[in-house]
């Protein structure tokens, strides 16, 4: 689970040398039980509140910013309240996506991608996770929306697999493994439309993996998934995420534990589909490769924030902020000859202990005077390209602070 | 499948011949056998013509013991495959007769126990599961730890204590109520033998809820954890279908082996609390066979279980490979 992830990321990150804090590696057993008492406090609290905000359809409902947007984040805050402190997983970010468009976000392991995406479909392991700050809009439509915040689990699961749908990142084992794979893609449209005889659900689930290449629709249909590879699944994946023509797919790296050759024919997959169908596609990933060919927008995370985002084009060939400059120096071009590919050095900060400025200062080649105040803020540089960095500070539009959550105020 | 099956039963026979005759061994060099008893008793009787080595030396002509070890067991084991399996030395009676006079008792106290384990058991594995770290899973973990440490004639004891001495709703030992049994109907026949039922199955079901409960609830929180899981959510399955179906039918995947295997416990009888309730069921009468020296009684009897255990894996395997599609047996 991501949770999980973030926890061995924290045990995995050296301690900095120059601070002068306690080490945060070694918990002491007074410690341990204040963080436990905290959470659970704190935890019991946001459910409580949570539960009082499922009630009241005035606090879930609530209008887009733009109606030509499918999704928008503001200010997103999503932690985890762990047994070695709270971990600031996503930590006040805000992007849009556009409708019909693929928005790639981009981002090394840890980077908070994958929590974005579960707040999204309200999938957080909670009450460890949770959502404690901003709004998460999701377009339905007729001028309203839903703020998943604070979405009651019943219209949640209405939503899931039918507004919003998701593709995960291990096909092998995302399948459930004793149903047959037309049950597993009927179960979906069945849920989702009471009115359609079996009849016709069989018939879209046929029609639906067609649509995904499946060429033996008729016997993958009364299948097993162990029957089946692991390209295969993940088109099986594909064809239940697009079943019931959601407004928005998540692709949480649909690619990572594929082969290089199906890698290209599920990209290519994903492609095509996208022009068929209506829906917005928020491809995660950290292969520059797969944002460079498919994505419209370009977001870049870095340790729990919003970097940098804008148009492909500008990401790709006017990057701005020295953390994505540094990842497009080091991914590897045919044709150029290197001895060693670039790499950015030094580590991510500790999700428990962020600093207060930049979280890339200390890694960063380009850092200057005004680095050592507080984080950036959100720089506007051109029409369609945003970034957190104070190289712009003086030339750029500043927009706003990523507004944190003082959870000890919670 | 049939020729699985064919193959393994098979492999089965191969095995009980093999584990019959260490059984017949350990029955053969056990100290204090029932021929010697026998022969004392008959020395010592008053006015006995023979000293008891010569008791001894008559008595293991009669009872087929002078063959030695060998020659001994092939000639009980010629006999069992025709299906004779000799006269109960201790109950002189032939062993059929011993076993189905003892083995309902016994059959309907697993079976009532081993339908309350799974009825308490898994919901409240599940349950824990659910709600893992919450207060209703360290409730049941500690109470099933509990319930697992404690000993068969602990419980027996403070049970009939309570149950038995103090509030006096129940007998303290036996079947049945002698004052009273004969002149009920067949109804209350039913129902009075019901009554000295309870406290034997309370006994052995908090012994042994506690395992069930534990492993439903690792296999319910490792099914729960899993990508499949989290696809069921991501579909919208409403959370109640996603646990008793998406993950229920995973967990019963590794529960069928444990419950398949299992099936010889129906029939294996308890011999610890059938000797502290005084049931006169199969796991009492084993007992005092064994005690006795009951050789072809102790052989039949332990004999039917090894069958019954290497069926109940059989049994196992199939109902495994039933429920888990991706076994395949070959």
């Amino acid at each position: 689970m991501a949770k999980n992830d973030e926890l061995k990321k924290t045990s995995q990150i050296p301690e900095e040398p120059e601070k002068k804090k306690k080490k945060s590696a070694y918990i002491s057993g007074r410690d341990s039980r204040r963080i436990t008492r905290f959470n659970r406090k704190v935890t019991k609290k946001l459910e409580k509140q949570r539960a009082a905000a499922n009630k009241n359809p005035d606090l879930y409902m609530t209008r887009m910013r733009d109606q030509n947007n499918v999704v928008e984040f503001d200010n997103v805050c999503t932690y985890f309240f762990t047994d070695i402190g709270t971990v600031k997983a996503v930590d006040g970010i805000s992007f849009d996506v556009p409708k019909c468009s693929t928005v790639g976000v981009v981002g090394e392991s840890g980077c908070g991608k994958s929590v974005t995406s579960l707040s999204l479909m309200q999938l957080l392991q909670r009450p460890t996770g949770q959502v404690v700050g901003g709004e998460i809009r999701l377009n339905i439509g007729n001028g309203q929306a839903y703020n998943i915040v604070n979405t009651p689990m019943e219209k949640m699961q209405e939503l899931r697999g039918n507004s919003i749908s998701m593709i995960f990142q291990e096909p092998m084992t995302s399948l459930n493994p004793v149903f047959r794979i037309g049950f597993q893609v009927d179960e979906v449209i069945k849920l989702h439309n009471p009115d359609m005889t079996d009849e016709e659900v069989k018939a879209r689930t046929l029609e639906m993996l067609e649509l995904v290449g499946i060429a033996n629709k008729e016997g993958v249909y009364s299948m097993y998934p162990h029957e089946l590879s692991g390209g295969m699944r993940q088109r099986i994946c594909i064809a239940i995420a697009l079943a019931c023509s959601p407004g928005i797919i998540i692709a949480d790296e649909p690619t990572t534990a594929l082969d290089v050759t199906i890698q290209a024919q599920i990209l290519d997959l994903l492609q095509n589909l996208k022009d068929k169908i209506n829906s917005s596609i928020m491809l995660i990933t950290h292969d520059l490769g797969v944002v460079a060919g498919m994505a419209d927008y370009v977001v870049v995370m870095y340790a729990g924030r919003v970097i940098e985002k804008g148009t492909a084009e500008d990401i790709f060939h006017h990057p701005a902020h020295p953390y994505t400059i540094g990842l497009m120096k080091s991914k590897p071009v045919v044709g150029k000859k290197v001895d060693e590919l670039y790499n950015i050095p030094g580590a991510v900060p500790n999700p428990v202990d962020m600093p207060n400025y930049c979280y890339f200062r200390d890694r960063c080649e380009m850092h200057c005077d005004m680095c050592h105040g507080k984080y950036p803020p959100e720089i506007k540089i051109s029409d369609t390209h945003i970034v957190s960095c104070y190289r712009y500070y003086e030339e750029g539009q500043i927009l706003g602070y990523p507004k944190t959550v003082n959870v000890e105020d919670l | 499948m049939l020729k699985y099956s064919i193959k393994r039963l098979l492999y089965s026979a191969i095995i009980l011949i093999f584990v019959m005759f260490i059984i017949y061994t350990l029955m053969y060099i056990m100290p204090g056998s029932y021929v010697e008893q026998k022969a004392y008793e008959l020395a010592s009787k008053p006015g006995a013509t023979k000293s008891a080595t010569e008791w001894l030396q008559d008595l293991k002509r009669q009872y087929g013991m002078d063959k030695g070890l060998i020659m001994g067991y092939f000639t009980w084991l010629g006999s069992a495959v025709k299906g004779e399996f000799g006269d109960s030395w201790k109950w002189q009676l032939s062993c059929t007769q011993v076993f189905s006079n003892r083995i309902w008792y016994s059959f309907a106290l697993n079976a009532v126990t081993m339908i309350l384990e799974i009825l308490i058991a898994i919901p409240l594995g599940i349950h824990a599961a659910r709600k893992q770290y919450s207060f209703s899973d360290y409730f049941t973990t500690v109470f099933s730890m509990v319930c697992i440490s404690m000993p068969t004639f602990f419980i027996a004891t403070v049970l009939k204590l309570v149950f038995a001495v103090k509030l006096k709703w129940f007998d303290l030992t036996g079947m049945i109520d002698p004052r009273i049994h004969d002149s009920l109907s067949d109804f209350g026949k039913f129902l009075d033998v019901a009554k000295h039922y309870v406290l034997p199955v309370i006994t052995i079901t908090v012994i042994s809820i506690g395992s069930l409960m534990r492993y439903t609830r690792t296999n319910m929180l490792e099914v729960l954890n899993s990508d499949y899981i989290r696809t069921a959510r991501a579909k919208g399955v409403p959370e109640r279908k996603v646990i008793y179906s998406h993950a229920f039918r995973n967990t019963l995947i590794p529960l069928i082996t444990i419950l398949g295997g299992s099936l010889v416990s129906l029939f294996s009888g308890a011999i610890i609390t059938e000797q502290l309730f005084g049931l006169t069921g199969i796991g009492q009468a084993s007992y005092q066979s064994m005690v006795a020296g009951d050789i072809p009684f102790t052989m039949f009897y332990l004999m039917f279980i090894s069958v019954l255990t290497l069926v109940g894996n059989l049994v196992a395997d199939l109902c495994y490979a039933a429920a888990d599609p991706r076994v395949r047996l070959s």
